[in-house]
């Protein structure tokens, strides 16, 4: 039997590189060892990526890109189609979790420098797998047509408004309509289903790839292979990928598969974070919602779009406030990678960014009043300020030495 | 760090709730596990509701299924003879005459519960008063300017606005009865009242009955998982401690 | 690492693979059950009633059931006759519906059908799923000079007679399908439902 397995084995190797992956990404890949809870989101948001195609494939099945269909299509998954309320939900909500694990992600690359030399274009192909999941996010929002979906999307695409010239063709050009209608339904479906999952799980293996070019970071923010066991070559505080990060990631899809199961099966509309209230109304081109809100992992940059007095500037806000993430591994100039040690000068900044961008984040779901516009801006700038500002702080920061080895 | 983060999520509030028009809503207090009520809220809608409103993503069978009503039940009871159990409760109103009569067209109210909520349906059932201003004489408290008559009127009793003064002096609107005799038909009409929204609840996620019960199961079944995955983490990751 | 250790490993790897395993089946079922006919399609696919009063000699007329056509034909007596003659029969590749899936045990008879008179099949060819053709005995065509009436399917030229039996030596492998049915009254036909289960 194994003599059949080895054989067939060799029989493969030598026609792909079968055990060469497997040991490369797997079985050889020496990870450090003192990875924490912070880790585990990377591949959770791998595994999160598998399930929302796998879901999507089965609800694009009875889905029907029909602007005079679309939402009876989906309360038809809801009804008439067994499990199909099951699958729709891990879907819908399976699609916040999936931004919550990778703002956690992000976050942890924040923390722990995962962003610096040499790990800066890993970053960047990052930053694109977010832009393309927001991208991704938006498309697959327009389809169950519901009151949200449209001048969510209505909005949203008033944006490329903004842009002097050529704005107002780009819009009627990108909806293929004068307003959101079926055409932009059934283009945003074909994007949805099509398009944007093909370019993200190709960002995705990249990132995978790029990773393990460089290897990856740890809480100590130091370079394990700078360590290496002379004899082996191993890196002394590695250890391999497999099988130990295997049965710990395990562990961590459990825990999130435990979570994501209490709010699917008990909690699915999340208060109506998850799913709005109004998206539960016909999408009706004639009356507009008295409040219209992104979903929460939008409202951030809403919020920065809303706190600037003037359309264009607005937009330019809010699209800076992404693309200023690809600058950040230049942006930080401290000689040490790990919060653990920088210095207060860092900390207090990176406490401030994170109570704005919550604050941010509160603030893009409620009705604009002077108060909220006001501390919208006040956050805003202060978002702005932690990465622009940053060559300057992260160089004055009192940081403690790295120690050679990693610590537990 | 980390409880600094706990922190701030534990600070965002709920978020804002449906327009309700200021008014605070009244608990409807519904189960919809209860199926009595169920039945009781299906033949409401059946009989005052689907004149004019449809349920076109409903089907009669699944309301069956679900309410513990066998497929002689529903055709009694719930149907015109005409109707097959396997169709949705769609009507035959046509649309344009809706627009005629009542400025808009009657919604479909198969996910109204979900969009309104429960509560906001149980309290705008209970918020029709007279108001000779608006085309069918009633408007109403949670709707302000509503196209919708009050179907009910004589189960509930009419109702009036008044406006009176509290203790801090701020003015309040209330509804109170016309006529005091109508109350214990009025006490009758918001159970009436909550039968209905209870059904309406129902109807907008008909699934909810059957997700509560496969939950459970799916999160022991994880839980024990866990274990496992736990155990064989721990076995594993002694090589490295 | 001992030897108590690798058998203990042995064994957690073990015990979890399977509880993952029974986990991912569990999960893949929800998934293929979304596959199956929902409820609106089994609403479409409830029975049909054909009203025959109107059916002529040798007429055929169709119905649709779950998608599919039926056929009622009125059979004369000169075309029962023909179904017993034994020129046919040699031709026929299950002469006595011996294929139990093909119909209803009360259909399981010469004339395949509950009334003599009247053939209830599904118009669709066992072969590919092709809807033959009907061709009278009288009907101008070069299926020989014995062709005393039947179905014929244009696609890979199998044939029928008229109690739906497959001929031999013809791609197709059985009978016709005759669908559960049941007469509500001599001239109301309801397809879908078995004649024991309905109200006769």
């Amino acid at each position: 039997m194994s003599k059949i397995l080895t054989d067939s084995l060799e029989w493969i190797d030598a026609r792909y590189p079968l055990s060469k992956m497997w040991n490369e990404h797997l079985a050889q890949y020496y990870a450090p060892k003192n990875f924490n809870v912070w880790y585990y989101f990377g591949s959770l948001a791998l595994m999160v990526l598998v399930m929302q195609i796998f879901t999507g494939i089965f609800l694009a099945v009875n889905y029907k890109p029909d602007a005079a269909l679309a939402f009876a299509s989906v309360e038809y998954i809801m009804r008439d189609v067994e499990y199909g309320w099951l699958i729709r939900y891990m879907h819908a909500i399976g699609a916040s979790f999936f931004f919550l694990i990778v703002y956690l992600h992000m976050f942890r690359a924040l923390i722990y420098g995962s962003y610096r030399k040499p790990r800066e274009l890993l970053w960047i192909i990052g930053v694109f797998i977010y832009l393309c999941l927001m991208a991704e996010s938006f498309f697959g929002y327009l389809l169950p047509w519901g009151q949200m979906s449209y001048w969510g999307a209505q909005v949203i695409i008033s944006l490329f408004g903004a842009i002097p010239y050529v704005g107002e063709d780009l819009a009627v050009w990108v909806r293929g309509d004068f307003v959101i209608g079926d055409a932009t339904l059934n283009r945003f479906f074909v994007y949805h289903v099509v398009l944007m999952p093909i370019i993200l799980l190709a960002l995705a293996v990249v990132h995978i790839i790029a990773l393990h070019e460089v290897g990856s970071n740890n809480p100590d923010g130091i370079e394990i292979k700078k360590n290496k066991d002379p004899k082996t070559g191993i890196p002394k505080d590695g250890i391999p990928f497999h099988p130990y990060y295997t049965v710990k990631d395990i562990v961590g899809i459990a825990v999130f598969l435990i979570i994501f199961s209490v709010v699917v099966f008990y909690a699915p509309e999340m208060g109506g974070y998850f799913l709005e209230k109004n998206n539960f109304l016909p999408a009706d081109p004639m009356t507009t919602p008295e409040h219209i809100e992104p979903l929460w992992y939008f409202t951030p940059f809403y919020a920065i779009l809303r706190a600037v007095p003037d359309k264009f500037f607005g937009v330019m806000g809010m699209g800076g406030a992404i693309v200023v993430l690809f600058f950040l591994p230049w942006l930080d100039r401290s000689p040490v990678k790990s919060i653990r040690y920088k210095g207060w000068i860092f900390k207090s900044a990176l406490a401030l960014f994170v109570i704005s961008f919550f604050g941010l984040g509160y603030l893009g779901m409620q009705t604009v009043t002077p108060t909220t516009t006001l501390f919208a801006q006040i956050f805003s700038v202060i978002y702005f300020a932690f990465f622009l500002l940053m060559p300057w702080y992260s160089k004055w920061d009192e940081t403690k030495p790295e120690p050679e080895r990693v610590t537990d | 760090m980390r409880r600094l983060i706990l922190a701030f999520i534990l600070l965002v509030p709920g978020i804002t709730l449906a327009s309700s028009g200021g008014v605070e809503l009244q608990q409807a207090g519904n189960d919809i596990s209860d199926r009595a009520s169920l039945q009781a809220g299906a033949k409401l809608f059946v009989n005052y509701c689907m004149g004019c409103h449809s349920a076109n993503y409903v089907r009669y069978q699944r309301v069956g299924q679900d309410l513990g009503l066998s497929d002689d039940d529903l055709t009694e009871n719930l149907m015109f003879s005409s109707e097959k159990v396997g169709e949705t409760m769609s009507i035959a109103m046509d649309k344009y005459d809706a627009e005629r009569w009542f400025g808009v067209t009657p919604p479909d109210l198969s996910v109204i519960a979900r969009a309104r909520g429960t509560d906001w349906l149980y309290t705008y059932m209970l918020s029709f008063y007279l108001d000779s201003s608006r085309p069918w004489g009633v408007n109403n408290l949670v709707f302000k300017d509503v196209g919708m008559p009050h179907v009910m009127w004589d189960q509930q009793g009419w109702q009036k606005l008044v406006h009176t003064t509290d203790e801090h002096g701020h003015e309040k609107a209330e509804l109170v009865l016309v006529n005091e005799a109508d109350k214990d038909k009025a006490e009758q009409y918001k159970k009436d009242m909550r039968n209905l929204a209870n059904f309406l609840e129902y109807m907008g996620e008909p699934a909810k009955l059957q997700r509560e019960s496969l939950g459970w199961k799916v999160i022991l079944f994880l839980v024990i998982f866990l274990g496992f995955a736990y155990a064989l983490k721990k076995e594993y990751w002694r090589d490295v401690h | 690492m001992g030897v108590d250790d690798k058998s203990k490993r042995r064994f957690l790897v073990a015990s979890t693979s399977v509880v993952g395993a029974v986990g991912v089946g569990f999960a893949v079922w929800p998934f293929l059950a979304s596959l199956k006919p929902s409820a609106k399609t089994q609403a479409a696919g409830a029975p049909v009633e054909a009203d025959i009063s109107q059916l002529e000699d040798g007429q055929q007329m169709t119905v649709e059931w779950r998608g599919k056509p039926v056929w009622i034909v009125k059979r004369t007596e000169k075309i029962l006759a023909d179904l017993k003659s034994d020129p046919l029969i040699a031709k026929l590749s299950d002469p006595d519906s011996s294929v139990t899936d093909q119909q209803p045990a009360y259909a399981q008879n010469p004339n395949r059908s509950i009334k003599a008179e009247y053939l209830v099949v599904i118009g669709i060819c066992t072969h590919l799923g092709c809807s033959p053709t009907y061709v009278k005995e009288n009907d101008p065509h070069d299926l020989g000079s014995d062709w005393v009436g039947g179905f014929f399917c244009p696609c890979h030229g199998s044939f029928f007679d008229l109690a739906g039996r497959v001929f031999s030596g013809v791609p197709a492998p059985t009978n016709l399908v005759v669908p559960p049915h049941t007469y509500l009254s001599d001239t109301r036909i309801l397809v879908g439902i078995d004649q024991d289960k309905g109200a006769a």
